[in-house]
C-alpha cells in the first residue's frame, strides 16, 4: 500500500466546497448515516472507502438529492455547497443537480444516439444558443470524457452499442456537459476491466482540475491512486477522514487499519 | 424436478460414455416434458382448427346471395296498359312470368308454375320491376336484365341446407317449387352471386334475412371504438404514470392499486348495468347510442389500459430515471424524454388489446339497448354517429343469432367472420406498432 506517488503528491489546503454537519440519513427505521461531518475541498478528489453496506452510496446520494427519489428515506443535519444549504426548503433539487452531477455505478447512457447523450442535459438547461453551440459543447465534453476520438465518427450510433468502458466514460462526458462544479461518481469502475478503469481512473485526475470529485470505491488501491483525500465510513458513521497518505500509511482508528490491511470488510 | 444431492456419490462415477441411471431418469423426465408440451399445443391447434372450420363453413354462405338474373323487354305499350290496371304490380309480375317461361322453354325446359310460387322464390318482383321502369323509362323497349334477390329458403336448398326429404311444405317453399329451382339453375337464369349487401346493407326485418347486412352496426361499433380510444388512453395512460412515477406508495395508493386490480375482473354485464344507470336513467344520453356503448366500454377497458401501461412503465430500468435525474432533469422530464418512449410498445399493445376486447362485448350493450335494436338506416353525419340509435356487430350478431328465421343463423355466422376479421386486423396493428416502437439498443 505504499505507493509512493501518494507521498510525493503536493495536498496544499483549498477552498472547501461541500461542507456536511452531522449529517443523519433514515430509511425508514434504518439509521443509515450517523452524525457525518465533513469538509470536502474544492478541485480535489475525495474517496469514500469502507465495507459494503456502510452507507457510502447514500452519503454520496445526499450531496445531489438523489435520495429524495426514494420515498422512505429521511435525511437531517446540514449540507452546504459554496456555504449554501441545499436542503433549504427553497432549493429546487432539480437545478442542485445541473450544479451537481454523478455519474452511476452501472454505466446507464440513455437508449439514444451518442451526440444526444450529450446533447440532453445542455439542451432542457437551455445552454446553448444554436446548433453549433450545441455542437461544441458535445464535442467538448466527449473530449473530456476522452472518448471524443472513438466516437466523433459514430455520434449517431446508439450509445448503448458502446463497450461497458466507453459507456462509462460516455456517461462522465453527459455528466461534464452541464457544467458542474461538483461531480459524484459511485463506483465508477466497478463494472469495468483493468483498462477501461485505468483509463477512467486518469481521466478523474484529470477533472480534477475543474471540479470538486468525490468517488466511492471499493478498491482501496483505487482510492490510493486518484485521491487526495479519502473518508473511511463504518457502519454509518465516518470513522476517519484526511490525507489519502496518511490514511493508508498511518491510521488514527483500528478499525481503519483493519479495514485497509484486509481484516474487516 | 431438480434432483440435487449433496451427499458424495456412493458408487465410483461410470465413464462419459455410458450414462448413469440418473441421468437416464432426468433423459427420460425431460423427454416425457417435451411431450406433454407438444400435447398441449396439438390440443389447442385442434380446438383452433376446429373452430375455424365450423365457423367458415357455417358463415360463408352469408358471403353469397342467390339470385335470379333474367333479362327480357318490357316495351312502351305494355308499360302502358300497365299503368292503367288497377293492380299494377301484378301487371309486372305476369310480365316477368311470361318472360321466365319463355326463357324455359326456348332451353326445353317444361315446368309447371304459378303466381304463387314465384312469390315464394323472390317475393314481388313486380314492385322492383316498376319502380326501375319509372325511374328509367328510356329503358323502355330495350333488353333490361333484372337481378333479383332470392328468397332465403332457395339459398337454403341450393346449399343443402334444405334437402327434398327434409322439406315440409309451407307457404314458405312446397316440393313443387324445388323441380322450378332446378330448372332455372339448368337454364343458369338462377346463380350465386356475392352478397354486398351483406357488408355494406343495414338489418332487415325479422323475416327478410336475405337482405340483412351489418353494415350499419360495423358504424356503430366504429364510433363506439372512437369514444373508447379518446376517452380510455389518455386517461388511462395519465393515471397509470401518475400511479407508477409520481404517486407516493402509501395505503390510499394501495387501496386504488388494488381496486383497478379488481375492477378488471368485474364481469363486463356489471358495466352495462352501470351504464343504464348513470349514462342513460340518470344522465339522460339516448338509448342504443354508439356514446353509451363506448362510455360502458370505455369503463371496462380503463383496467386493461391501465395494467398494462403500468406493466411496461414498471419494466423500464430505473437506471434510466436515475440518470436523467442526474443530470438534472425534473421527474416530469425524466418520465416523457425516456421513460414513456421505452414503455411506448407495451402501452400500445396494451390498449389496442383493450379495444380488441371491447369491440367483441355482448354483455354491457344487452342492457343499454343496442341488442335487440333493429339497425336499418346509416347514421346520417359524424355527430349523429355517436347520439343516433345504433347496433354494433357484437350486438347485431346476437340479435340475428336469436331471430327465428333460420336464414338468420347463417347471417350471425357470417357477422362473427367479419368480427374476427375486424380483431386479427386489430391484433396484426398490436404486432406491427410493437416492432416499430421497440428500440432494438
Ligand atoms: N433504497 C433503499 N431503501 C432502503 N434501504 C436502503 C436503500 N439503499 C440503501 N439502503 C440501506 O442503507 C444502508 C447503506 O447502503 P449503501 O449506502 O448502499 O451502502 P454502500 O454504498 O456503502 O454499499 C444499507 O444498510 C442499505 O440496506
Ligand atoms: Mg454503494
Amino acid at each position: 500500500m505504499n505507493d509512493m506517488r501518494i507521498l510525493e503528491r503536493d495536498v496544499d489546503t483549498k477552498e472547501v466546497k461541500i461542507a456536511a454537519r452531522d449529517v443523519q440519513v433514515y430509511y425508514g427505521t434504518n439509521h443509515a448515516i450517523k452524525d457525518v461531518s465533513v469538509d470536502i475541498e474544492d478541485k480535489t478528489v475525495t474517496a469514500f472507502i469502507g465495507p459494503s453496506g456502510c452507507g457510502k452510496s447514500t452519503f454520496l446520494r445526499c450531496i445531489n438529492r438523489m435520495n429524495d427519489t426514494i420515498d422512505v428515506c429521511r435525511v437531517t443535519g446540514d449540507i452546504r455547497i459554496d456555504n449554501q444549504d441545499i436542503y433549504d426548503p427553497r432549493v429546487d433539487p432539480v437545478q442542485l443537480r445541473a450544479k451537481v452531477g454523478m455519474v452511476f455505478q452501472k454505466p446507464n447512457p440513455f437508449p439514444k444516439s451518442i451526440y444526444d447523450n450529450v446533447a440532453y442535459g445542455p439542451r432542457i438547461h437551455g445552454l446553448a444558443r444554436n446548433k453549433a453551440d450545441l455542437d461544441d459543447i458535445v464535442e467538448k465534453s466527449l473530449r473530456r470524457g476522452a472518448i471524443w476520438d472513438e466516437v466523433k465518427d459514430r455520434l449517431n450510433a446508439p450509445g448503448t452499442g458502446l463497450s461497458g468502458g466507453q459507456q462509462q466514460r460516455l456517461c462522465i462526458a453527459r455528466a461534464v456537459a452541464t457544467e458542474p462544479e461538483v461531480l459524484l461518481m459511485d463506483e465508477p469502475c466497478s463494472a469495468l476491466d483493468p483498462i477501461a478503469t485505468a483509463q477512467i481512473e486518469e481521466l478523474i485526475d484529470e477533472l480534477r482540475q475543474s471540479y470538486s470529485v468525490v468517488i466511492v470505491t471499493h478498491s482501496m488501491q483505487q482510492a490510493a491512486r486518484v485521491s487526495q483525500k479519502t473518508a473511511f465510513f463504518h457502519l454509518g458513521n465516518l470513522v476517519e477522514y484526511g490525507e489519502t497518505g496518511t490514511i493508508f500509511t498511518n491510521p488514527v482508528d483500528p478499525r481503519t487499519e483493519s479495514y485497509i490491511t484486509g481484516r474487516i470488510g | 424436478m431438480t434432483d440435487a444431492s449433496l451427499s458424495p456419490a456412493a458408487a465410483p462415477r461410470a465413464g462419459l460414455i455410458a450414462t448413469d441411471a440418473r441421468t437416464r431418469k432426468r433423459n427420460a423426465a425431460e423427454k416425457r416434458f417435451r411431450a406433454y408440451g407438444i400435447c398441449a399445443i396439438g390440443v389447442g391447434l385442434l380446438f383452433l382448427v376446429f373452430l375455424f372450420t365450423s365457423i367458415l363453413r357455417s358463415g360463408l354462405p352469408a358471403f353469397t346471395q342467390t339470385v335470379i338474373d333474367i333479362e327480357f323487354t318490357v316495351t312502351q305499350e305494355q308499360f302502358d296498359t300497365a299503368e292503367g290496371k288497377m293492380l299494377k304490380t301484378k301487371e309486372y309480375e305476369k310480365l316477368f312470368i311470361a318472360a321466365l317461361e319463355g326463357q324455359l322453354q326456348e332451353r326445353g325446359l317444361e315446368v309447371a308454375f304459378d303466381g304463387k310460387a314465384i312469390q315464394r322464390l323472390v317475393g314481388k318482383p313486380g314492385g322492383t320491376i316498376r319502380s326501375y321502369l319509372q325511374a328509367n323509362p328510356d329503358r323502355l323497349g330495350a333488353p333490361i336484365s333484372f337481378e333479383l334477390a332470392a328468397a332465403s329458403r332457395v339459398d337454403g336448398y341450393l346449399n343443402g341446407r334444405i334437402t327434398r326429404d327434409s322439406l315440409v311444405d309451407s307457404r314458405f317453399l312446397q316440393a313443387s317449387d324445388l323441380d322450378l329451382i332446378d330448372a332455372l339453375q339448368q337454364a343458369d337464369i338462377i346463380k350465386g352471386a356475392f352478397n354486398w349487401n351483406f357488408i355494406t346493407g343495414t338489418d332487415s326485418g325479422v323475416d327478410n334475412p336475405g337482405g340483412a347486412g351489418l353494415g350499419a352496426s360495423v358504424i356503430g361499433s366504429f364510433f363506439m371504438m372512437l369514444v373508447v380510444l379518446f376517452l380510455s388512453l389518455p386517461i388511462g395512460v395519465a393515471a397509470s404514470i401518475y400511479l407508477e412515477e409520481f404517486a407516493p406508495k402509501n395505503r390510499w395508493t394501495d387501496l386504488i392499486e388494488v381496486n383497478i386490480s379488481n375492477l378488471a375482473a368485474v364481469p363486463s354485464i356489471v358495466f352495462g348495468i352501470l351504464g343504464l344507470a348513470v349514462f342513460i336513467q340518470f344522465a339522460g344520453l339516448p338509448q342504443s347510442a354508439p356514446l353509451v356503448g363506448g362510455l360502458v366500454l370505455t369503463l371496462m377497458t380503463l383496467p386493461t389500459i391501465i395494467i398494462s401501461t403500468r406493466a411496461s412503465l414498471a419494466a423500464v430500468p430505473p437506471s434510466i430515471r436515475d440518470a436523467a435525474l442526474g443530470v438534472g432533469a425534473s421527474k416530469m422530464q425524466s418520465v416523457f424524454h425516456h421513460v414513456l418512449p421505452l414503455a411506448m410498445p407495451g402501452i400500445l399493445t396494451g390498449t389496442i388489446i383493450g379495444l380488441a376486447q371491447a369491440l367483441g362485448e355482448t354483455a354491457p350493450l344487452l342492457l343499454i339497448g343496442m341488442v335487440g335494436f333493429v339497425a336499418r338506416e346509416y347514421p346520417e353525419g359524424f355527430l349523429s354517429g355517436f347520439t343516433d340509435a345504433n347496433s354494433a356487430m357484437p350486438a347485431q350478431i346476437y340479435t340475428w343469432a336469436s331471430r327465428a328465421d333460420p336464414g338468420f343463423y347463417e347471417k350471425a355466422w357470417g357477422g362473427i367472420i367479419i368480427l374476427l376479421l375486424f380483431l386479427i386486423t386489430m391484433n396484426a396493428i398490436a404486432v406491427v406498432l410493437r416492432r416499430r416502437f421497440e428500440r432494438r439498443w
